[in-house]
C-alpha cells in the first residue's frame, strides 16, 4: 500500500533521520537532482548509512539514482545502495523499454556480487520525458521488476516546451496514457509531485485530480504535504461501508445461488466487487477510513 | 508633592542607593530594554559600588552588565532566566561570588517573604503618570502584562518609575498604582519596540516540529484532561505554539469551553480565547503583538502578577489550578529531570521562567523537544543541571516517541490505548545514540558559578565554572 511518496535530499542528515515519522508510505531518498555532482560520493555514503543504521519502520525505503549517461553516476548509486536491499530503485529519465532493461541486468549484476536473489530490488521508472511518456507501456512490461512507474512533469514539460501550470493541463495527456499503459501492464502509477508547498488547498485538488484519473498515489517534495495525499488517496468510511455491503450481498447471492444481485437498484458486476475489495484491503493497511 | 525628577541619574540619588544595596528590574520589555543599562550607567558614574542585581531576566541587550561586574559595580546577582553575552560571562566565573536562579515563582514568594530583600526597584513603564500609576498596555513601548514588577513596587524599600510616556494625571487601567511609587523619570525611550515584541510570534513549519505538536495535542487529548474548565499554558516555541493550534482544532471539533489560557501570552493563546477554547486568559507577560492588543482591549484577557501566577507561598497561585502545561527542554534524564538552565558545553543559556513552578502545578507536564539536537541526545542518563525535578514531569513527547514517567502509569495507559507511540525513556536515548553516538562526559572545573534554587527556596543544583 503506497499513497504517498516523500522525496527526501540524500545530503540532508536531518531529513534523512526523520523520514520515518513524516507520514509518508514510501520515502524516495534522492541521489539524482537534489545532490550536486561534487556531492554524489558523499550523499551515497549518507544515504548508505542512513539505511543501514536507521529503522525506517513501516515505511517502504525508494532510492532515486542518477540518470543512465557516461557519468556512470548510476553504476555506482547501484553499488552502493542494491546491497542494502531498498524496495525499489527509481531509475530517472526513462525512454524505452532497453532503458530499463539496462538498469534491470546492471542490478542484477550486482545482486549477484553481493550474494542476492536476482530480482529482489523492484523498479519504479520515472518517466518524464516525452519519449518516455509514448513509449510508457512498453516500459511498463519491459522488465518484471517494474511495479510500479511515476510521472515527472517538471522535466517534462520543458521537454515539451511548455509551461507548467499549477491546473495542469498541459500535462493532462500524458497523465491519461500513463494511467492507460500501467493499468494494462497491471501496475501502480503515481502522479507527479505538486510543487508550491505553501499551497495546502492546491495540494489536495491536485491530488483528488490524480486520484480521479486512476493514479495509485502521489509523490511529494515536502513533508507537508504528506498528510492531504494520504488523505485523499484512502478509502472514506463512506466508501469502506459501500464496500462491505458489496461483499455481503455476494456472499448472500452466492449461498442462494443466484446469479446476478443488485444493491441499491445498481448491478453488481465483478469489477464493484473488485474495486470492493481493494477498498478493504488498503482500509486494513491504514487501520480504518477517512472522513469525507 | 511632586514625584518627578529630571534624570535617572537623580533618581538614583534620591532613592538613596550606596554600596552593598540590591536594585531590582523587570523583564518585560525583554530584548529591547534599555532601563537595566540606564540605571547602572547612572549608579557608575555615581560611584556606586557592590550593587545587588535582581532582575526577572537578563537577556543579549543587557551585555554591558559584564563590564560593571568587571568594575565592581555589581558583585551579586539574582534573576530567573539569563541568555546571551551575561550567562557565557557567568560560567566562566566573572562574578567572584556565586548568582542566584530562582524560578518565577519563587522570586516574588522571595521579595514577599523578605528573603530577597529589595532596596530600590527600578520600573520600567511604557505609560505614568507624574504620581507612577502606571501600564504596560500603552504607549511607544507598550509590553502588554507588567506581571513581573508587581511584587518589586510593593515590597521594595523605594520604586522608581521609569517612562517614555509620561500622561496626565490619572492614567485609566493602570497596572501599579502610585501607593507603591516614590520618584518618576520621563526619559526619551526605555526600550526598543523591536526587541521589545515580536510582531507576530509564527507556528514551526518544520515537519519535525509540526510532528511533535501533533503528537503533543494527541496526548492531551488521550490525558483524559481535555474536557469543559480545561486549564493550558503553552511556550511560545515554535513546537509548543503549533500544539496549541492543533489542541485548539481539537476543542472547536469537540464543542470543549476551556476554563484559562495563561503564561507568556502570543497570538495564538488570543485566537484560542477568541474561538471559545478559553473563558480568559491569565498572562503574567506578553510576547507579541497579538497579545499586547488583547490585554488592552478584551477584559476577559487578565493581567496577573508574578505571585498569582505561580507563588509557591501563595494561599493559591494560578498554577495550582493547571491542568496541562507544555514546556521545553535542553536536556532530560532517564528520571525525567530536565536542564533548562546549561547548554552541552555547560554554559548558562536559560534558566527555570516558570518551569519548575508550572511543572509542579499542573496536572500533567509535558516536554517537547526533539530526541536529538546538534547531534546529540536529548534524553541522557544524567543532566548538566537539574532545572525542574523529574517527580513534576509526567511525559516527554519527542518526533520519535513518547516517553512516560514511571509514576503514571495510568497515563502511560491512556496513551497506549489511544494507539501513540509510546516507548520507554531509555529505548529513546538508545534510539537516540544509535545515530549520535554517547558523547565524552564534560568536564568541568570545581568552582560554583550559580545555586539553582528550587521554587521552594531549597539549592537544587549548582552550576560550575566551564573550563576555558
Amino acid at each position: 500500500m503506497r499513497r504517498s511518496m516523500l522525496f527526501l535530499p540524500g545530503n540532508n542528515p536531518n531529513m534523512l533521520q526523520n523520514g520515518d515519522i513524516l507520514g509518508a508510505d514510501a520515502i524516495i531518498l534522492d541521489l539524482e537532482d537534489a545532490v550536486s555532482p561534487d556531492e554524489k560520493d558523499a550523499a551515497r555514503i549518507l544515504v548508505r548509512n542512513a539505511i543501514r543504521t536507521l529503522d525506517y519502520q513501516g515505511c517502504e525505503i525508494i532510492i532515486r539514482i542518477n540518470a543512465v549517461d557516461d557519468t556512470g553516476f548510476w553504476k555506482e548509486d547501484l553499488d552502493e545502495v542494491i546491497p542494502l536491499k531498498p524496495d525499489l530503485i527509481m531509475p530517472t529519465k526513462v525512454s524505452g523499454a532497453e532503458y530499463v532493461r539496462q538498469v534491470s541486468r546492471y542490478m542484477e549484476e550486482v545482486e549477484r556480487r553481493n550474494g542476492m536473489e536476482p530480482g529482489t530490488v523492484k523498479l519504479i521508472p520515472l518517466i518524464e520525458t516525452t519519449l518516455g511518456v509514448e513509449n510508457a507501456f512498453e516500459i511498463a512490461r519491459s522488465d518484471p521488476r517494474v511495479v510500479a512507474m511515476f510521472l515527472g512533469a517538471e522535466d517534462l514539460t520543458a521537454d515539451m516546451r511548455c509551461v507548467r501550470t499549477k491546473e495542469g493541463s498541459e500535462i493532462a495527456y500524458a497523465r491519461s496514457r500513463m494511467v492507460s499503459a500501467a493499468r494494462a501492464a497491471e501496475i501502480d502509477v503515481y502522479d507527479t509531485p505538486f510543487t508550491d508547498v505553501n499551497d495546502d488547498e492546491g495540494l489536495v485538488a491536485d491530488a483528488r485530480l490524480a486520484k480521479s484519473l486512476g493514479f495509485s498515489g502521489k509523490a511529494s517534495i515536502s513533508p507537508r504535504h504528506v498528510s492531504g495525499i494520504n488523505q485523499v488517496f484512502s478509502p472514506t468510511e463512506k466508501e469502506i461501508a459501500y464496500a462491505r455491503e458489496v461483499l455481503a450481498i455476494i456472499e448472500e447471492a452466492k449461498a442462494q445461488g443466484k446469479g446476478a444481485v443488485s444493491l441499491h437498484g445498481k448491478m453488481i458486476d465483478k469489477p464493484i466487487v473488485t474495486r470492493a475489495q481493494q477498498v478493504l484491503a488498503m482500509a486494513a493497511a491504514i487501520g480504518g477510513g477517512v472522513q469525507a | 508633592m511632586n514625584k518627578l525628577v529630571s534624570s535617572v541619574k537623580e533618581a538614583v540619588r534620591l532613592s538613596g542607593l550606596k554600596d552593598g544595596m540590591t536594585i531590582s528590574f523587570h523583564h518585560h520589555l525583554r530584548n529591547g530594554d534599555f532601563v537595566l543599562n540606564m540605571v547602572l550607567e547612572a549608579a557608575a558614574e555615581l560611584g556606586i559600588k557592590d550593587l545587588t542585581v535582581n532582575a526577572s531576566s537578563l537577556f543579549e541587550i543587557h551585555a554591558p552588565l559584564v563590564e560593571h561586574i568587571r568594575n565592581g559595580v555589581v558583585t551579586g546577582l539574582e534573576t530567573d532566566y539569563m541568555s546571551g553575552t551575561v550567562g557565557r560571562a557567568i560560567s566562566e566565573g566573572v562574578l567572584a561570588k556565586p548568582m542566584v536562579f530562582r524560578s518565577h515563582g519563587g522570586r516574588p514568594a522571595d521579595i514577599e517573604s523578605g528573603q530577597s530583600p529589595i532596596d530600590v526597584a527600578f520600573i520600567a513603564a511604557p505609560t505614568s503618570d507624574n504620581m507612577g500609576n502606571c501600564s504596560g498596555k500603552y504607549g511607544p513601548s507598550a509590553c502588554g502584562s507588567l506581571g513581573y514588577a508587581f511584587a518589586d513596587a510593593m515590597y521594595a524599600k523605594k520604586v522608581v518609575v521609569i517612562t517614555d510616556n509620561l500622561v496626565d494625571y490619572p492614567l485609566h487601567d493602570f497596572s501599579i498604582p502610585e501607593i507603591y511609587v516614590d520618584y518618576v523619570v520621563q526619559v526619551d525611550r526605555i526600550g526598543d519596540p523591536a526587541g521589545i515584541v515580536s510582531g507576530t510570534t509564527r507556528i514551526t513549519r518544520d515537519p519535525v516540529g509540526l510532528v511533535m505538536a501533533d503528537y503533543a495535542a494527541k496526548v492531551i487529548d488521550a490525558s483524559g484532561l481535555l474536557k469543559d474548565g480545561f486549564s493550558f499554558q503553552t511556550g511560545a516555541g515554535g513546537a509548543s505554539l503549533a500544539a496549541a493550534k492543533y489542541l485548539k482544532d481539537i476543542m472547536l471539533r469537540k464543542n470543549i469551553k476551556g476554563s484559562y489560557g495563561m503564561g507568556g501570552i502570543t497570538g495564538y493563546m488570543v485566537d484560542m480565547l477568541n474561538a471559545g477554547c478559553f473563558q480568559s486568559l491569565l498572562d503574567v507577560q506578553c510576547f507579541d503583538l497579538g497579545a499586547v492588543q488583547s490585554i488592552r482591549e478584551n477584559p476577559a484577557h487578565m493581567e496577573v502578577s508574578a505571585s498569582h501566577y505561580a507563588s509557591p507561598i501563595a494561599k493559591s497561585a494560578a498554577v495550582d489550578s493547571l491542568d496541562v502545561v507544555i514546556l521545553g527542554a535542553t536536556q532530560i534524564d532517564t528520571d525525567f529531570n530536565v536542564n533548562v538552565h546549561t547548554d552541552s558545553n555547560g554554559y548558562i543559556m536559560g534558566g527555570s521562567g516558570g518551569h519548575s513552578d508550572t511543572a509542579a502545578g499542573a496536572k500533567m507536564a509535558m516536554i517537547i523537544a526533539p530526541l536529538s539536537r546538534a547531534r546529540l541526545s536529548i534524553v541522557v542518563d544524567h543532566v548538566l543541571t537539574v532545572s525542574t525535578p523529574g517527580s513534576t514531569v509526567d511525559v516527554l513527547v519527542t518526533q520519535k516517541g513518547i516517553a512516560v514517567n514511571p509514576a503514571r502509569g495510568d497515563l502511560r495507559e491512556q496513551l497506549v490505548a489511544a494507539g501513540l507511540p509510546v516507548v520507554d525513556i531509555h529505548e529513546l536515548k538508545a534510539r537516540a545514540e544509535k545515530l549520535t553516538g554517547i558523547p565524552r562526559p564534560l568536564e568541568l572545573g570545581d568552582r560554583v558559578v550559580a545555586d539553582v534554587r528550587y521554587r521552594d527556596g531549597s539549592i537544587i543544583d549548582h552550576i560550575y565554572q566551564v573550563r576555558s
